[in-house]
């Protein structure tokens, strides 16, 4: 228990970021996936360092983490297929060419 | 059946004619007048049953045929109404019960029953005439059968029941009530032939007049209502409740409060007040100065409600009442009440006889000559002759509705030969148009003659002379003078114009074509005058006083005790003298002779030196009436309550206010609902919405790269102030 809880947050927080900037920045809608889930994923790691250094009597942040890998599951299940579909249509995965909802 | 209920049932049969005729029969004219006549003989049978068992009582005035049922609660009593028949209301139910089945009768032939439907008839206008074709190819105008005939029956029914409830009363309320009826009737029947403009005139005439003596009538109830506490004749008349409203001041405070200024009224007690009041519906409903106007303009109705209304049932009402009110009026303590009554009547006698005298229409003789005959009742009322008031009441209606019947009757036969002429402008009503007509119509004359010289009194043998006589022997035995001349000179009046028609109707020549064709009525016309013309005759040897020379004795004076018996101090009656006999045989025969010699060679009304313009016009009463009245009335309704009331000030204020809710209206319009509602919130709204739409649209790149940007942007930007400025 040597490693304390703030260097497991600035990890997240990293992490988050590195996501956030992939979301932004990458063309692809593939890696923009990506980029979603490694946010989710900092998330995750949050919730289990908050469970483990503040409160390991309650199952809630465990149970949190696991909703959220769920969640994530699904999520990237249903962009996948969006993007396959976007593909079909469009013969493409690059985010800025998919702009149909411009004014 | 017992008699009391039996009374209750008189009234009834007439009214069923009335609702039969109406509802059912009214197609039907046999059918309607059948059910008419009938109905009226079944309560004239009633009437003499019950008339007959009145005679077997003993001393009836104490033992009268009376019942009473609860009617309306007033509180923890009852208002009770019921049925009375006393001594004088036996008499008067008598002479009722006998000219309304006359009258009934005689209809039938007076709205020409039997005859065909005129060529031009129209509802609400006498019969023209129609044109038959004989066996020999020869056209003849025959009289035409009346267009509304079971409509007439259904009126006259409908009186009848009014006139048997009158009677019957034992109360001032249902006595009202039959009184009211019978004024209905009155109005609908003058407003017979409905056609003629004059014929409306005097229906709302007749009914605007009687209105204003009703009116202070049922002021007169209430008061008395409220004093006593009941309506009844046997409650209201007893001794200890007449003394009581007869010492009782009835304007003791306005007296007070004003002294010296009303002695007059100070003088009056709640008998009295309450007396006059009553009495007041008497004027109107009787005809009385000043309330006479109507009588004469009725005559435009058909002469059987001429006869029956305006001579024998409805006017006499008015008198019958006013008797039935004797107590109270005597009761009067200060004895102005009844001086009132003497000098109305008495004035209202000679004043209509100096008219009747001047007026060329038969009926229009008849009508002031019924005026003038109800003054003397009522005279004789105010000068305590309670009976003789009774008496002239009763032998009046039988020789007046005779000599009404007999005009009719004359009138028929005259527009028999206007039709036979075909000269229309012959007026069949002037008596200077007729003459000679006693070889033409020899029935209706005979009985003409009788009920004339009943009216003028002619000595001994016609009742006229009786109850005339036995007023003037009143006034005299009570030292009435003043009355009593007025009286004598009114009575001198009477036979001077009764013998006046008689001749000029009657004797010499026929002075036109039509006089000479007239030709007597039907049977169904002649007979009630048979009828009535027997009780013209007899009815007054009822009544001849005991002293009287000769004759006095032979018969009981039966109608002085019988009718004096109602009241509760039985009158006496007059004692003999020679005086007022020889007044009123000089007066009657004087009348008559002169009446003969003046007018037995007249020609034309030009010759006819009595036709001052005065007596022609009525006094003038009309006139006076119309312009102190009359135009007031139309001027108040037209120029002030139309012109000023109703158009400028009521129609003002509407106009103005619903030109403020204009112009607030339009204020709203166009200062707030237009600028704010509208514009504002309405179209602003939505153009707020629209251009603010059309500026953000260029938000939507359709990049969702750009959109995360921006949430990010905003969320650290929220999570930012949030950390500065609340945490």
């Amino acid at each position: 228990m040597s490693i304390p809880l703030s260097w497991y947050l600035v990890l997240a927080a990293a992490l988050f970021c590195i996501g956030l900037y992939g979301v932004l920045v990458r063309k692809n809608a593939i890696a923009i996936l990506l980029g979603v889930e490694l946010m989710l994923n900092a998330v995750n790691i949050n919730l289990v360092a908050f469970w483990r250094y503040l409160d390991p009597a309650q199952m809630a942040g465990q149970a949190f983490a696991v909703i959220v890998f769920a969640v994530a599951a699904a999520e990237v299940a249903v962009g996948l297929a969006l993007i396959i579909s976007v593909y079909r249509r469009r013969k493409t995965v690059v985010a800025d060419e998919i702009d149909l909802m411009k004014w | 059946m017992a008699t009391e209920t039996f009374i209750w049932l008189l009234p009834l049969p007439p009214l069923l004619a009335f609702f039969l005729i109406v509802l059912f029969t009214n197609k039907n004219k046999a059918l309607s007048h059948g059910v008419a006549v009938g109905a009226a003989a079944l309560s004239w049978l009633g009437s003499m049953i019950v008339f007959i068992q009145a005679l077997g009582v003993e001393e009836f005035g104490k033992h009268v045929f009376e019942s009473t049922i609860n009617w309306l609660p007033t509180g923890e009593t009852w208002l009770q109404i019921g049925v009375r028949i006393d001594p004088l209301g036996a008499a008067v139910l008598f002479f009722v019960a006998w000219t309304v089945l006359m009258i009934f009768i005689y209809s039938i032939g007076y709205h020409n029953f039997g005859q065909p439907a005129g060529d031009h008839d129209h509802p609400g206008l006498p019969p023209h005439g129609a044109t038959i074709t004989d066996a020999h190819g020869h056209k003849h105008t025959v009289p035409s059968v009346e267009p509304m005939y079971s409509r007439f029956f259904a009126f006259i029914g409908l009186f009848a029941f009014g006139m048997y409830t009158l009677v019957v009363s034992n109360n001032l309320l249902t006595l009202f009530v039959g009184w009211e009826i019978m004024g209905l009737c009155s109005y609908l029947l003058i407003g017979f032939w409905y056609g003629k403009p004059s014929a409306r005139n005097a229906a709302i005439k007749a009914f605007m007049t009687t209105r204003i003596g009703d009116v202070f009538m049922l002021l007169g109830i209430a008061w008395l209502y409220s004093y006593t506490g009941s309506l009844s004749f046997s409650e209201i008349f007893r001794p200890e409740v007449l003394e009581n409203m007869g010492n009782t001041m009835a304007f003791a405070r306005l007296a007070h409060s004003l002294p010296g200024v009303w002695p007059f009224l100070s003088g009056f007690s709640v008998a009295g007040a309450i007396g006059i009041l009553l009495f007041i519906g008497t004027i109107g409903k009787s005809a009385q100065w000043p309330l006479h106007v109507w009588l004469p303009d009725a005559m435009e109705g058909p002469t059987p409600v001429s006869a029956m209304i305006h001579a024998a049932t409805m006017v006499s009402a008015g008198v019958y009442a006013a008797i039935r009110m004797f107590p109270l009026l005597h009761a009067d303590q200060s004895g102005y009440a009844l001086t009132v009554v003497a000098f109305i009547g008495a004035f209202t006698a000679l004043f209509a006889a100096t008219i009747a005298v001047a007026q060329n229409d038969i009926k229009r003789v008849l009508a002031y000559s019924t005026i003038s005959q109800l003054g003397f009742m009522i005279a004789a009322l105010g000068i305590g002759a309670y009976v003789a008031a009774a008496f002239h009441l009763v032998t009046h209606a039988f020789f007046k509705a005779l000599l009404f019947l007999g005009s009719g009757s004359v009138i028929h036969g005259m527009e028999h030969g206007v039709l036979h002429t075909g000269n229309h402008h012959v007026d069949p009503q002037d008596m200077f148009n007729m003459g000679g007509l006693r070889k033409k119509m020899p029935i209706t004359f005979w009985t003409f003659l009788i009920g004339g010289f009943a009216l003028s009194g002619f000595p001994v043998i016609t009742a006229g002379f009786w109850s005339k006589d036995e007023i003037l022997a009143d006034a005299f035995a009570h030292g009435h003078w003043a009355v009593f001349i007025t009286l004598a000179v009114a009575a001198f009046l009477t036979a001077f114009y009764t013998m006046r028609q008689i001749t000029l109707t009657f004797l010499g020549e026929p002075r036109t074509e039509e006089a000479r064709h007239a030709q007597e009525t039907p049977w169904t016309m002649t007979a009630p005058l048979v009828v009535l013309a027997f009780f013209a005759v007899t009815y007054g040897w009822v009544g001849i006083p005991e002293h009287f020379p000769l004759l006095g004795g032979l018969v009981p004076n039966w109608f002085h005790e019988f009718v004096g018996s109602t009241l509760a101090e039985h009158p006496e009656a007059a004692p003999f003298s020679p005086i007022p006999l020889l007044t009123s045989l000089g007066v009657a025969l004087g009348g008559l002779f002169f009446g003969w010699l003046v007018y037995r060679n007249v020609k034309s009304p030009a010759e006819d030196k009595l036709q001052i313009p005065v007596l022609k016009n009525k006094w003038y009463f009309d006139e006076a009436y119309d312009f102190l009245f009359v135009k007031p009335s139309y001027w108040l309704a037209e120029k002030f309550t139309y012109l000023f009331l109703d158009r400028g000030v009521i129609d003002g204020i509407l106009h103005s206010v619903a030109r403020f809710s204009l112009f607030l209206g339009h204020a709203f319009r166009n200062y707030f609902d237009k600028p704010v509602v509208n514009e504002l919130i309405g179209d602003g709204t939505a153009n707020l919405v629209k251009t603010s739409g059309q500026k953000l649209r260029y938000i939507q790149v359709g990049r969702v790269q750009s959109y995360m940007l921006v949430s990010t942007f905003v969320l650290v930007l929220f999570a930012v102030l949030y950390y500065f400025l609340l945490a």
